[in-house]
C-alpha cells in the first residue's frame, strides 16, 4: 500500500530520521538509523517511491518536498559520521599513546675512533686547500726512515729515536718511527709541486704509560715548490692551527732541530678555548726541507725549496679533547670511542 | 745540561735578579727548550758558627752525644746538641738556626732531646744536599776557605753556593758546544744582546802563571790510527799536561761542589772533581790519570782481537777492533773519549797526575759508547762534537786548578799533538737568507748576525763567504747559515704567508672507500677500536691461513715483550682481545671493528735489502730492490660481534649476535664501497665449521677470496675467554678498494603495474639457497624484476633430505601492464631453470 504524500508524513518522516541520526553514539548505531530512515525499507524511501503515483500536476511539488527531506536527512547523516569517526579515530589513536621516551631500539649505537676522525677533521682541512693525502708502509725500509732523512747512521739522532728494528738485522726493515719517510716517496713518486698530508700509524720502543704509546699517530706534511718559504710554514701551521682549535688559535715557532729540516722548529699552538684557560702547549715540530733530502728524492735544492711539519693526533687529542690518559686511546673500551659517536 | 746561574754569570752579565725563568726563557728563544729548575731548597738562618767548648754525655742507648756551646753571632751562644764527634773546640761550623728550612722540608726548630733543649743544629754536607758525605759535620775551616769568610754569625747559604740554581735546558743534538757553560753563555749573549766574555779566551794555554809559557820536554804521545772509521781518524787533537805534588786529600772548595752538584754532577775528590769541572765550563772532557801508574808514554790506536779493558765501573770489556783505545806499556788503560781504566784511575794517593784533553772522531766514540753501552758525560760530548780549539786551554785550565786548589806545581813538560782545522768556508748569496726565510734581512744584518755566532764573515761578489767558528762543525752549508741569523734574530719576526697549492685531486678512490666503509660501520652500530698489531706466533697462526698451517711473519729484533715479537698477520686476535676487556669491565655485548694493515711475508722469500748513501737519488734498480723488499701489508678490516645484538627492552625480546650479523657487516662494506661481495659457503680453520662463509670478489673476472665471515671456532672464542658464540668477519680492505671507483651503469625505473607470486621449491638440504634463486633468475628472464628467499621448510610434506624454499618474485614488464599468466609463464621457465640445475621440484 502506497503512503500518501503530505507535508505532515514527510515531516514526521524527516524527524524520525533526524531523531534516529542524532541519537547515533557510533558507527554501529549511525548504521543501525541510516538503515532505518535512510534504507529502502525507510519511510523517507516509501515516500520517495510514492512519487510515482503522484498526479502529474502534483509532482513538482511533492517531489520537492521528499528531495529536500531526503537531501536534509542525508546531510544530517553525512555531519554524524563525519563527527562519530573523528570521534571514533581520536580514540583509537588516543588508545594508542606510548611512552616516547621508553622506545625499544632495534639499532645499537656505533661509534668511530677519535684518532681517526681527528686524522679526517686535518684531512679534510688540507685537501680543502688543494693537498692531497700520501700514504706509506708501517714496516718500512730504514734508508726511507733514517738515510733518505739525513739522519746520518752515526748521529745520535738516530740513536734518540727508539726505533723497533725488524729480524735478521741485516734486512735494514724498521717499523717507521715516524710519518716523515712517506715525504720520501711522495717526492720519489710525484712531480713537483708537492703539496701532500700523510697521516698514519708510527712506533717507537716506549712503554705504554699516561703519555706514552710504543704504536702512535702521526700528521706529517709536505709542500715542495718554487719559493716557498718560511713564511709560507708559518702560514699554513696558522691556518691549521684555526681550523683545529678555534678563530682564537695561533701558532709560536722555537728554534730547535731536525735532521730533516733546516732551519728547524719546534711548534707551539696557543688554544684558545683550553679547559683551565687558554695557553701554549707544545704541538709539534716544522722546519724547511733539508737540501739533502730533498736530494736524496732527486729534487734540486737549488731551484725547490719546501717545507714540512709534523704533530702527534694523540697529542692534539689529549689537549683538544681533554683525553687525561693514552690508556684510554689504545685500550678499545667501547665507553671511549661512544663518547665521541660520529664526530671529534 | 744544566747551568748553574752563578756560573753563567761570569761569563755574560745578568742583571740583579735575573731569576732563572728569565734565563729559560732567553734560551728557549734561541733554540734550547726549557727541561727542569734545580736549586737547594735551603732557606735561613743559615750562619757560620764556633764551637766554643763541648761535653760528650753517654747515653743509656749506648751512644755518646756531644753537649756543645756553638757562638752564632755576637754575644749569641747557643746549646746544640750534636751526635757527630768529627769536631775541635774552635771549629767553624754551618748552623741552621730555629726557621731555617733544610731539603726535604725539614724544618730546624728547638727540640728537647737528650736532656738538653737544642736551639739549632750543626749541618753535614749531606743535610744541605751538598753531598753524600754524612759522617760528620761540616768543618769550615778546613775546606781552604780564608779567615776572612768565616766571620761568626756569617751567612752559611751564600758562602756554601746553597742560594744559587740552575735552569736544566734541553741540548739539541747538533749542539754539542752547548754542553758548557762556554757554549751557553755565548747563546745567552745571542738572546739578549749582552756581551759574552769567552773563558777560553782569556786563558792562557799552558796554564797561566802558573808554568813557563812553553813545555821545555815532552810527554811521550804517539798516535796510530790504522783503521780510521768512515776515512776519519780517531783523534785530532791530543793534549797532555803533568802536574806534580798534588794533595789529593784536600777537600774540594764549597763552591766548586755546590756547582758540580746544581749541575748534576757528584763530586768525587778534589782532583776528579776539578776535571768534571773543566769539562763542563769549557765543553771539554777531560781525562786525569795517576802519572806514576803510567808505564811509559802513551799509544791512542784501535783496539786488537782479543783485547780486554776494566773500565772505571769496574766493568771487565771485550775490546773490538773499532774501540779507539788510550795505551801505555801494560796495554790498554781507556776506551778514548768514553771511560777510563780502572789501573791508572787518581786516588786520594796520588801525587803526580798526568792531564789529557783530546778531541776523538764523533763517529767513533758513538759507537764505543753504544757498542759498550756506556754513554758517559764524555761520549755524550764528543758524540756531539767539541770545539778542537779548546783542548789545550782546558787542559791549561786544568793545571791551573791543580795547582790553585790541590798545591801541584804545573811541570814543565806535557804534548801537543794536532790541532784544530778550520772548518770550510760557505758560499752564502746575499739573498739567499732572505728568500730561504720569507723575511728581508738586509746584507748587514745577515753579516752581522753570523759575524756574532763566531764566524769569519768576508763579503764576496755574490754575497758572503762564511767561514764556521772552530765549535761549529754543524754549519756546513747555507741552509745551516740562514738558520743561525733566522735563530739569532728570532722566528718571531717571520711573517705568516699561505701558499696557494695547485688544484689537488681531492681523496684517491681507496681513501673515500675507506672512509665510508668505517662510517658505515659505526652507523651500522659498530664501535671502532685500534690495537697493537704485536703478538706471539702461534696466536698469530690461527687467522694467518684458512686451513690453519703456519703462517710466515715478521719478527721484531728488540719487542717490548719478547714473547709479543711477531707482527699481526691478521686483525682478528686483537679485537678478540680487545672484546674480552670489554666484557671484563662489564660491556657484555661488544660490537666492535678495526681497519688497520696486517703484515703478510710470503713463504720462501727474503726479505730486506742493501743499504745506500742518503742525500743522492737513489737509482731506479735500487728503488726496485727496496719495495722487493719490504712485506706486503695490507689493510683488512675486521669486526667482532657477540653477546646480545638486540638487548631486552619494553616490549622486545633479546636476540643474539650469530654468523649472519657477521655477513651483514660485509654487506655494509660491499654497500659503502661499491663492490660486490659475494657470500660463499666456506671453510676456516678457526671458524665454526657449519658457520663460515668465505667472501669472494670478481677481480676482473677473477674470482678472488679476500675474507671470511661467520662465527668463530668455540676452541678459539674460549681461548680469548669469550662465550662460545663470537661472530667475526675479517677481509682485505685494499683489494676492495682497488675495485671500487667504477661509475654505477643506470638501468631505466619502469613504472608499469608489477605481478607478484611466490614459488615454494623443493631441494636438496645440501643445495645452497642462493644457488636455487640464482637459477630462478636466470630462467624467469628479463620480467623478473626481484627473486628474495622468504622461508625455507623441512618436515611434514617434504622428503627427508630435502627443504624447500619459498621465493617472493616480482614480475614487471617495460611496456605494459604485465597478465598473471604472463607472470606465471615466466615462473614456470624459472622453475624449469631449478629443475634442470639442482632437481628442484614444486612444493604444492
Amino acid at each position: 500500500m502506497s503512503v500518501e504524500i503530505t507535508e505532515s508524513s514527510v515531516a514526521a518522516a524527516l524527524a524520525g530520521a533526524l531523531e534516529a541520526i542524532a541519537a547515533a553514539t557510533d558507527s554501529a548505531s549511525l548504521k543501525a538509523a541510516r538503515s532505518a530512515h535512510l534504507g529502502d525499507a525507510s519511510a523517507l524511501a516509501a515516500l520517495n517511491a510514492a512519487l510515482k503515483d503522484v498526479p502529474n500536476d502534483q509532482k513538482a511539488a511533492a517531489g520537492k518536498l521528499v528531495g529536500q527531506a531526503r537531501a536534509q536527512a542525508n546531510q544530517a547523516y553525512a555531519a554524524a559520521e563525519e563527527r562519530i569517526v573523528t570521534a571514533e579515530q581520536n580514540a583509537q589513536l588516543e588508545n594508542e599513546r606510548v611512552d616516547v621516551t621508553a622506545a625499544p631500539s632495534r639499532w645499537r649505537k656505533g661509534a668511530r675512533h677519535p684518532l681517526m676522525l681527528l686524522q679526517e677533521a686535518f684531512c679534510d682541512a688540507f685537501v680543502g686547500m688543494g693537498w692531497e693525502i700520501a700514504e706509506g708502509p708501517e714496516l718500512e725500509s730504514e734508508w726511507f726512515n733514517f738515510d733518505a732523512l739525513n739522519f746520518d747512521e752515526d748521529h745520535p739522532a738516530r740513536a734518540m729515536q727508539d726505533t723497533f728494528f725488524v729480524e735478521p738485522a741485516d734486512s735494514h726493515l724498521v717499523l717507521r718511527t715516524h710519518t716523515s719517510p712517506v715525504q720520501i716517496r711522495a717526492m720519489l713518486e710525484r712531480e713537483v709541486p708537492i703539496y701532500v698530508l700523510a697521516p698514519g700509524r708510527v712506533y717507537r720502543t716506549d712503554e705504554l704509560d699516561a703519555t706514552h704509546t710504543p704504536v702512535f699517530t702521526q700528521i706529517e706534511g709536505l709542500a715542495i715548490d718554487k719559493g716557498l718559504t718560511m713564511a709560507h710554514l708559518r702560514g699554513t701551521l696558522e691556518h691549521a692551527a684555526r681550523l683545529m682549535f678555534g678563530e682564537g688559535a695561533k701558532i709560536r715557532l722555537r728554534p730547535n732541530y731536525f735532521p730533516f729540516t733546516e732551519p728547524s722548529a719546534e711548534l707551539d699552538v696557543w688554544h684558545p678555548t683550553f679547559v683551565g684557560g687558554a695557553r701554549w702547549i707544545e704541538w709539534g715540530g716544522c722546519g724547511m726541507v733539508n737540501a739533502n733530502v730533498l736530494r736524496s728524492a732527486g729534487i734540486d735544492p737549488e731551484v725547490y725549496s719546501g717545507f714540512a711539519f709534523g704533530m702527534g693526533v694523540e697529542r692534539t687529542l689529549m689537549f683538544r679533547n681533554q683525553v687525561a690518559d693514552m690508556h684510554d686511546m689504545v685500550e678499545g673500551d667501547v665507553r671511549f670511542s661512544q663518547q665521541f659517536g660520529m664526530v671529534v | 745540561m744544566r747551568v748553574p746561574l752563578s756560573w753563567l754569570g761570569e761569563y755574560v752579565d745578568l742583571e740583579p735578579g735575573t731569576t732563572p725563568e728569565q734565563v729559560h726563557a732567553a734560551l728557549v728563544k734561541v733554540g734550547f727548550e726549557e727541561e727542569a729548575l734545580h736549586g737547594f731548597d735551603v732557606t735561613g738562618p743559615v750562619v757560620v758558627g764556633q764551637v766554643l767548648e763541648f761535653t760528650p754525655e753517654e747515653q743509656s742507648n749506648g751512644k755518646t752525644i756531644n753537649w756543645c756551646q756553638v757562638q752564632v753571632g755576637d754575644g749569641d751562644v747557643r746549646g746544640i746538641v750534636c751526635g757527630a764527634s768529627n769536631f775541635e773546640v774552635g771549629d767553624k761550623v754551618v748552623v741552621t738556626l730555629p726557621g731555617a728550612v733544610l731539603p726535604g722540608n725539614f724544618e730546624i726548630t728547638p727540640r728537647k732531646t737528650y736532656g738538653h733543649t737544642s736551639d739549632g743544629m750543626m749541618a753535614s754536607f749531606k743535610e744541605l744536599g751538598l753531598g753524600d758525605d754524612h759522617s760528620g759535620i761540616i768543618r769550615l775551616n778546613t775546606l781552604g776557605l780564608p779567615d776572612s769568610a768565616l766571620e761568626i754569625g756569617a751567612d752559611a747559604i751564600s758562602l756554601l753556593g746553597l742560594d744559587d740554581s740552575a735552569v736544566e735546558i734541553n741540548v739539541t743534538p747538533d749542539r754539542g758546544y752547548a754542553f758548557s757553560i762556554r757554549g751557553v753563555a755565548r747563546e745567552y749573549g745571542h738572546s739578549t744582546g749582552v756581551a759574552f766574555r769567552d773563558p777560553a779566551a782569556h786563558l792562557p794555554a799552558t796554564g797561566g802563571a802558573h808554568v813557563a809559557s812553553e813545555f821545555r820536554t815532552e810527554f811521550k804521545v804517539t798516535f796510530d790510527d790504522k783503521a780510521p772509521i768512515r776515512g776519519r781518524v780517531g783523534a785530532s787533537v791530543f793534549a797532555t799536561r803533568v802536574v806534580t805534588g798534588v794533595d789529593a786529600t784536600r777537600p774540594t772548595p764549597p763552591w766548586m761542589v755546590a756547582r758540580l752538584r746544581l749541575a748534576g754532577i757528584r763530586p768525587i775528590s778534589l782532583a776528579v772533581d776539578i776535571t768534571n769541572y773543566v769539562m763542563l765550563e769549557l765543553g771539554q772532557p777531560i781525562h786525569g790519570y795517576d802519572l806514576d801508574k803510567l808505564s811509559g808514554g802513551l799509544v791512542v790506536r784501535r783496539a786488537k782481537a782479543g783485547e780486554k779493558l776494566v773500565t772505571l765501573d769496574g766493568v771487565e770489556r771485550s775490546l773490538n777492533a773499532e774501540d779507539l783505545l788510550i795505551t801505555d806499556g801494560s796495554g790498554p788503560i781507556g776506551l778514548a773519549g768514553v771511560m777510563g781504566g780502572a789501573s791508572t784511575e787518581i786516588s786520594s794517593a796520588t801525587t803526580n797526575v798526568l792531564v789529557e784533553a783530546a778531541n776523538f772522531d764523533p763517529v767513533s766514540i758513538a759507537r764505543t759508547a753504544r757498542r759498550h753501552k756506556l754513554p758517559s758525560e764524555a761520549s755524550k760530548r764528543f758524540e756531539r762534537g767539541v770545539d778542537p780549539a779548546v783542548a789545550e786551554v782546558a787542559a791549561g785550565r786544568v793545571v791551573q786548578l791543580l795547582v790553585d786548589l790541590a798545591g801541584g806545581t804545573a811541570a814543565d813538560h806535557g804534548s801537543l799533538f794536532g790541532g784544530a782545522s778550520a772548518l770550510s768556508a760557505i758560499d752564502l748569496p746575499a739573498d739567499f737568507v732572505s728568500d730561504l726565510i720569507g723575511y728581508d734581512y738586509t746584507p748587514e744584518q745577515v753579516r752581522t748576525t753570523l759575524a756574532e755566532i763566531g764566524g769569519t764573515v768576508v763579503e764576496t761578489p755574490a754575497g758572503f763567504s762564511v767561514t764556521p767558528p772552530s765549535w761549529r762543525p754543524d754549519l756546513t752549508d747555507k741552509w745551516t747559515l740562514a738558520e743561525e741569523v733566522a735563530r739569532i734574530f728570532g722566528y718571531d719576526v717571520i711573517p705568516a704567508r699561505l701558499p696557494v697549492a695547485p688544484p689537488g685531486r681531492g681523496y684517491t678512490v681507496a681513501q673515500v672507500v675507506r672512509r665510508r666503509v668505517s662510517d658505515a660501520l659505526a652507523a651500522a652500530g659498530l664501535t671502532e677500536t685500534l690495537s697493537y698489531p704485536f703478538f706471539d706466533e702461534a696466536t698469530n697462526n690461527l687467522f694467518g691461513s684458512p686451513a690453519g698451517a703456519d703462517v710466515p711473519q715478521v719478527r721484531l729484533a728488540n719487542a717490548l715483550d719478547a714473547s709479543q715479537g711477531w707482527l699481526r698477520t691478521s686483525l682478528l686476535p686483537g679485537l678478540l682481545q680487545t672484546a674480552a676487556r670489554n666484557r671484563a669491565r662489564g660491556l657484555t655485548s661488544p660490537a666492535i671493528f678495526e681497519l688497520g694493515r696486517v703484515f703478510l711475508p710470503e713463504a720462501g722469500r727474503n726479505y730486506g735489502h742493501e743499504m745506500f748513501p742518503g742525500a743522492v737519488r737513489p737509482s731506479d734498480a735500487q728503488l726496485a730492490a727496496v719495495a722487493a723488499g719490504i712485506p706486503a701489508q695490507p689493510r683488512h678490516i675486521a669486526a667482532v660481534l657477540l653477546g646480545e645484538s638486540v638487548e631486552r627492552q619494553p616490549g622486545l625480546k633479546a636476540s643474539e649476535f650469530d654468523y649472519s650479523h657477521a655477513l651483514e657487516v660485509a654487506q655494509q662494506i660491499s654497500l659503502a664501497a661499491g663492490v660486490e661481495v659475494e657470500v660463499r659457503q666456506g671453510s676456516h680453520a678457526s671458524f665454526h665449521p657449519g658457520r663460515c662463509a668465505e667472501l669472494v670478489v670478481d677481480a676482473h673476472g677473477t674470482p678472488r677470496v679476500i675474507g671470511y665471515a661467520g662465527e668463530i671456532l668455540p676452541a678459539v672464542a674460549e681461548s680469548f675467554n669469550l662465550p662460545l658464540r663470537v661472530a667475526a668477519i675479517e677481509l682485505n680492505l685494499d683489494a676492495v678498494t682497488a675495485l671500487a671507483g667504477e661509475p654505477t651503469e643506470a638501468q631505466p625505473v619502469y613504472t608499469m603495474p608489477a605481478a607478484t607470486q611466490d614459488l615454494s621449491l623443493v631441494v636438496k638440504s645440501d643445495v645452497p639457497a642462493d644457488a636455487v634463486l640464482a637459477a630462478v633468475v636466470a630462467g624467469a628472464g628479463d620480467l623478473l624484476e626481484d627473486a628474495r628467499l622468504i622461508d625455507i621448510y623441512e618436515g611434514q610434506g617434504v622428503t627427508g633430505g630435502h627443504r624447500s624454499l619459498t621465493f617472493a618474485l616480482r614480475f614487471r614488464a617495460p611496456d605494459r601492464t604485465l597478465t598473471q599468466a604472463e607472470a606465471t609463464e615466466a615462473k614456470q621457465a624459472g622453475v624449469a631453470a631449478a629443475a634442470a640445475a639442482f632437481g628442484a621440484t614444486i612444493r604444492d
